[in-house]
């Protein structure tokens, strides 16, 4: 039934590759894994291992051949496959409990079902008096290969998940007992073949034999592993770098092919330039914030100075200047603030934009925000304005006093104006 | 009047960069200059710039692209002012300037740096000036204010410019919190006026007119707020400066 639930789902996605299901395992993770490729719940997959396996053994080779040839893959069934819907949904309870449960745990289970069902196997089977006493140092090998092959996938698995790091010396008990429990088997063989009495001599071999190796071998391996790190830090600089270039090309390179279109348009070409540069500033020189995020609203008033500046900029032509001190959360009057800063940049960018940069400059002191935006145009006097004309007095002035605030204007002794904007913070401020 | 060969002895030297100060009008002045830039087309800019001796009374004499160069150049030629990039192969400006610091002291002819830096990074600008560079000018600077910064550190004075006004204010404040020096870590109010004056885009004529002071004045609050700056305690302003990054 699940099969012909699964089969319609399945067919339309690309074709899965088969993995070994690194979540929820109990051994090496075939069993997941294979059931998560075949769409089959896991318990089934599981019963067929076992049933093969008292078959003369042949579940316990396709194990180990699957767990030998077939990687370990990320996340496990859930991960991998959508249709692993179906599967919980034929068994939910029983996949969820596996899935709760601890690896550890499972893995205790799995090698005391492994145990049983070698006695079991045993028990049943005849292997001929003269091999059953193998059984016992084959088991132990047989432990002690499982220990260190998952030992093996665990630090593959940490490459990704950055798990078990601190647990090192956890990872080196299992690799130690996987030794032993491998040594022990062998030698227990050994034993049983009656060699007993040769048992030091052989063992002064293999190690005579071992440390040889290591000694050819050890520089290959030093040199290999030497090779490897190497290669991945050259990858890594090699990603930065595409990362750098593609920033470069996308931003720069347009912005250049659009400067030399609008060659005859100085006005134009300044203003690409200042964006462009705007625009790399902040992608190189900020530390974390990577300047990418230009689409959220502005969080501080720092932030919203500074886009103020960029889009006034961008849309009159005018260079501004900013310079900003101190930082602080918007609130609902900063915020007041900064749109009377907007205009009143505006207003400098229309009519004092000849002189000269427009400077603008932002402060937070304790509790008070002050902004002033200084042109160095023909200057400004208020008075002379018409009292129908409600540009100034309204969007900057009047704003700001609406919100508590204070605004002036001033003509700067060498020519220009001077808005200067000053406000309270809000008193609950999280 | 100040004949560059006469700058093979130091009291010819000493009496030219005395006339120069007496002179201050145009075309009296001289400044003998070296460039330290790891970018030769912006060396090449500059040099045509304000490399043309008879109008500007700036002679560059002497170029660098690293660390080592500009070492090797600076005392070969003995400049009086030395345009310093912020950014250098070899350890970059603040590596100069210690290696240099002998030249800076030396009471007869110092040599005196002026930061002239693309970088919007205040940890990088503020390492420079504490390292003993006299200003700090950005690249987008005109030629002919870059001749007046020169001539104004030859004499002495200190240039800011609005954005290290900024980021001076900016570690000021927050060392303010908890000074472990008062005396030597705070600015005056006096001091911080000028210094939210330069920010705010005012020419020290400028901030002179507005706070009813002589531009002498000006540049003496500024000069102390450079001494400030240079002395003040380095631990407090590297945590400004994690903390800034923080934010």
């Amino acid at each position: 039934m699940p099969e012909a639930a699964a089969a319609p789902l399945a067919e339309p996605r690309p074709p899965r590759k088969l993995y070994r299901s690194s979540d929820g395992r109990w051994l090496g993770g075939v069993a997941r894994g294979l059931a998560g490729h075949l769409g089959l719940p896991v318990i089934w997959v599981r019963l067929v291992f076992v049933g093969l396996f008292m078959a003369d053994g042949l579940g316990a080779l396709l194990y180990a051949a699957f767990w030998f040839f077939v990687p370990l893959g990320v996340g496990g069934v859930e991960a991998r496959k959508p249709p692993s819907l179906v599967t919980t949904e034929t068994s939910p309870d029983g996949r969820r409990r596996l899935v709760a449960r601890k690896p550890d745990k499972g893995q205790i289970v799995a090698l005391l079902l492994m145990v049983v069902v070698a006695l079991v196997f045993v028990g049943n089977v005849n292997v001929g008096s003269g091999a059953k006493a193998y059984l016992w140092p084959a088991v132990l090998v047989g432990a002690g290969v499982a220990l260190v092959w998952r030992q093996a996938d665990n630090a593959r698995r940490a490459r990704w998940a950055e798990v078990g790091r601190r647990r090192r010396t956890v990872t080196l008990l299992r690799a130690v007992a996987g030794v032993l429990l491998v040594t022990a088997g062998v030698s227990g063989m050994f034993v049983l073949q009656g060699s007993a009495a040769h048992l030091g001599s052989v063992l002064q071999a293999a190690l005579a034999v071992l440390v040889g190796i290591t000694l050819l071998a050890g520089p290959y391996l030093v040199r290999m592993t030497q090779d490897l790190s190497e290669e991945r830090l050259m990858r890594i600089r090699a990603q930065e770098r595409a990362e750098v270039a593609a920033h470069v090309h996308d931003s720069v390179l347009h912005t250049l092919t659009l400067i030399q279109r609008n060659a005859e348009n100085p006005g134009e070409v300044r203003r690409l330039a200042r964006a462009q540069e705007r625009d790399l500033r902040a992608w190189l020189y900020k530390p974390e914030g990577n300047g990418k995020d230009e689409a959220d609203e502005p969080a501080t008033v720092a932030d919203a100075v500074r886009r103020n500046a960029a889009e006034v900029e961008d849309k009159h032509g005018v260079p501004i200047e900013v310079v900003v001190v101190g930082d602080c959360p918007l609130d609902e009057r900063t915020g007041a603030q900064m749109q009377a800063a907007r205009e009143a940049m505006v207003n400098a960018a229309k009519y004092g934009g000849e002189g000269g940069a427009v400077q603008v400059y932002a402060e937070v002191e304790g509790r008070t925000v002050f902004v002033s935006v200084r042109d160095r145009g023909p200057g400004f006097d208020l008075d002379s304005i018409p009292a129908d004309r409600m540009g100034v007095r309204e969007s900057i002035i009047g704003r700001m006093e609406r919100n508590g605030g204070t605004a002036r204007l001033r003509p700067v002794p060498d020519g220009g104006t001077e808005v200067e904007l000053e406000m309270e913070r809000a008193e609950k401020t999280s | 009047m100040s004949d560059p060969t006469e700058a093979n002895t130091t009291a010819g030297s000493a009496e030219a960069a005395g006339s120069a100060q007496t002179a201050g009008g145009a075309g009296g002045r001289h400044v003998r200059v070296v460039l330290v830039d790891d970018h030769r087309m912006f060396r090449t800019g500059v040099q045509a710039e304000i490399g043309q001796t008879g109008q500007t009374g700036v002679e560059v004499v002497g170029e660098a692209a690293d660390v080592d160069q500009a070492v090797t150049v600076i005392t070969a030629t003995r400049p009086e002012v030395v345009l310093l990039d912020v950014h250098l192969p070899g350890g970059g400006g603040v590596e100069v300037l210690r290696r240099c610091a002998p030249l800076m002291a030396d009471p007869e002819r110092p040599v005196r740096f002026l930061a002239l830096s693309v970088s919007d990074a205040a940890e990088d600008v503020i390492g420079v000036i504490r390292g003993g560079a006299r200003g700090y000018v950005t690249k987008t600077i005109t030629g002919s204010d870059l001749v007046d910064s020169i001539f104004r550190v030859q004499e002495g004075d200190a240039v800011f410019s609005p954005r290290l006004a900024g980021f001076v204010l900016d570690a000021f404040a927050s060392t303010d919190a908890a000074p472990v020096d008062e005396d030597l870590d705070r600015l005056t109010q006096r001091e911080r006026e000028v210094l939210r004056l330069i920010a705010r885009g005012y020419a020290y004529k400028e901030i002179a007119k507005q706070l009813f002071i002589s531009v002498k004045t000006v540049e003496s609050h500024v000069s102390a707020v450079l001494r400030k700056l240079q002395l003040s305690n380095r631990h407090e302003l590297t945590r400004w400066a994690t903390a800034r990054r923080l934010v």
